[in-house]
């Protein structure tokens, strides 16, 4: 049962060959079984998932069932969910319940859908390995010694585990696209705005986007017809229509025009990973697309750019976390700058203190225009390098990351070279664009992951090429064991 | 670009964070790294570039004035580290 992708399990509900409750209770078993090994859940919801399973179930009796009804699936623990904790995997937010939902969980729960629980992640979303989370770093399913990637490690390890059939996720610099290639899942960032962001725990706000991630691409598109769409709750959500992206997966690829940018196929890339990713695109070819070399001259420069802008967007986001309202708060504060300096010493993890003082020196007075001035100018040369990129082909093409997952601890104590594991992917969300990694083989026995990136809003297209190739490969189907 | 042991008290007292001697040092190493990492934006030729703060250069919506939220001030309290009387604790700021 847990092998099945969410498009088989919606016709097994439909045909009524399996109730939710038992889909539910089966899920929760092996989360009790095996998470013990991956660390994924930060909070399992079994009460309330049987519970919503139930009236899963009573609503597809009535005959008022969604694709989604009953289907049960994970949310990354950055989405607020009324009554059930939300740490975003911060000591500072140990003990949050929020009083509401996010726009992604209402969809979800409007759709019927049985959250099993809540996912592990790097603190605040700041991390590519899972190792900045106060509850402990989530282990990649691949390799007990191996990081799943991150921010979104826990949701990765979960679908790739089988321990639930899709999960939420979210992406400011790769945090989607990362740990779904080194879990050997299928992920998709959608366009700045194209998902609301409203209940989504705030890191940098001009760069933070909801996504989606299951084993096919079939089942992120399910996804994300339940998550895009205008929401008045978000000031920067795009207000456009909304395709049905299951629609358009069968279109075949004949004529459709790859970019290869040719910054993103150096030395940097071992020869075995180049290899994968050629022989990937040389699948496409077969599949009738075309193959041309472009150029992205900035690229060197996302890196600089993103850790001014995303550092500096964080320190003002997280000067919400005061101990006031809500949230962690120090013992026996001597008065009002005690209560805040030392809730915010004791409650942050040492990768989100570096990033809100990086942030704030910034902004500081006297460097404003040095820093982040500067990096939002840049800013705007990388946009302009995809949207010259994308006057001449449909989509780009390049591997996900550097190399496949690698061992906890590695990079951890110095956050200069795990901020180097985002070289591929951190200019998309810098440009505001749309992309997918999905799995493209095997390195070392690891999973590798195919980048796909698209124009503004041309998520179908990149599903529909994503689920052609799974028509012909067996990669996204590749377990662990 | 270097960053200075005063550099990091003072951005640390801005950002409201306590950090200790010990931790003063390894930011100092920390935060040296990561701005010599941004430095490479300084190459960069921006002369006629517009910052950019929306990929779709969007602006804000306007909405009318007018109250669409329900007080919800017993939920949000129940939340809180400390609350009397419907209002929000803090220690004694004026004497």
């Amino acid at each position: 049962m847990h092998n099945k992708s969410v498009a088989e399990l919606s016709r097994d509900l439909a045909a009524g060959e399996v109730s939710s409750v038992e889909l539910t209770q089966h899920f929760l078993d092996r989360i009790k079984q095996e998470d013990s090994k991956y660390n994924s859940f930060i909070t399992v919801c079994e009460d309330e998932a049987l519970a919503d399973a139930r009236k899963a179930d009573e609503r597809r009796r009535q005959g008022d069932a969604t694709p989604w009804t009953g289907i049960p699936f994970a949310h990354k623990d950055i989405f607020c969910t009324n009554g059930v904790r939300t740490t975003c995997a911060s000591k500072m937010l140990e003990n949050f319940v929020p009083p509401y939902d996010a726009t992604v969980t209402a969809n979800f729960r409007d759709a019927g859908a049985v959250c099993l629980g809540k996912t592990n992640m790097d603190e605040f979303a700041m991390g590519s390995s899972n190792e900045t989370s106060y509850f402990g770093a989530a282990t990649n399913p691949w390799g007990s010694d191996l990081v799943p990637g991150g921010s979104s490690g826990g949701s990765a390890a979960a679908v790739a585990a089988r321990l639930a059939p899709a999960a939420t996720a979210t992406d400011t610099g790769g945090s989607i696209r990362q740990p779904a290639a080194l879990c050997g899942v299928t992920g998709l960032k959608p366009t700045y705005g194209r998902v609301s962001r409203y209940g989504m725990i705030a890191f940098a706000s001009s760069l933070d986007q909801a996504g989606t991630m299951a084993r096919t691409a079939e089942d992120n598109a399910m996804m994300l017809n339940v998550m895009a769409g205008y929401d008045a709750k978000d000031s920067t959500c795009i207000d456009r229509a909304v395709p049905d992206y299951t629609a358009t997966l069968q279109e075949p690829l004949t004529g459709l025009k790859i970019g290869l940018p040719k910054e993103y196929f150096t030395d940097q890339l071992s020869p075995a990973m180049a290899q994968t990713i050629r022989d990937a695109i040389a699948e496409y070819e077969q599949l009738g697309a075309t193959v041309k070399e472009v150029s992205l001259p900035n690229a060197n420069l996302a890196i600089a750019a993103y850790y001014v802008i995303a550092p500096a967007e964080a320190s003002a986001n997280l000067s919400r976390f005061d101990g006031v309202r809500y949230g962690y708060r120090c013992e026996d504060p001597r008065d009002l700058l005690d209560l805040y300096t030392r809730t915010r010493e004791e409650g942050f993890g040492a990768e989100v203190k570096r990033r809100i003082l990086v942030g704030s020196y910034a902004l500081s007075a006297g460097y404003y225009d040095a820093y982040y001035l500067k990096a939002q100018k840049v800013r705007r040369l990388i946009q302009q390098d995809f949207v010259n990129a994308l006057k001449d082909v449909d989509v780009l093409m390049s591997p996900t990351c550097p190399s496949p997952a690698f061992a906890k601890g590695e990079k951890a104590n110095d956050p200069v070279t795990m901020y180097l594991e985002d070289i591929f992917t951190i200019a998309v969300n810098l440009a505001g664009l749309p992309a997918l990694s999905l799995p493209a083989g095997l390195v070392d026995g690891l999973p590798v992951g195919l980048q796909i990136i698209g124009d503004y809003f041309s998520e179908a297209r990149l599903l529909n090429a994503a689920h052609q190739y799974q028509q012909v490969t067996d990669w996204h189907q590749r377990t662990p064991e | 670009m270097t960053i200075s042991r005063e550099d990091v008290e003072k951005v640390a007292m801005l950002a409201r964070i306590r950090v200790d001697e010990q931790q003063v040092s390894e930011l100092e190493k920390d935060l040296g790294n990561i701005l010599n990492l941004v430095d490479q934006l300084q190459s960069a030729n921006t002369e006629n570039t517009e910052p950019m703060a929306h990929p779709l250069d969007a602006v804000q919506k306007l909405r009318a004035d007018e109250v669409t939220e329900t007080n919800q001030r017993e939920a949000f309290q129940a939340i809180a580290p400390a609350t009397e009387a419907g209002l929000y604790l803090v220690p004694k700021v004026i004497d």
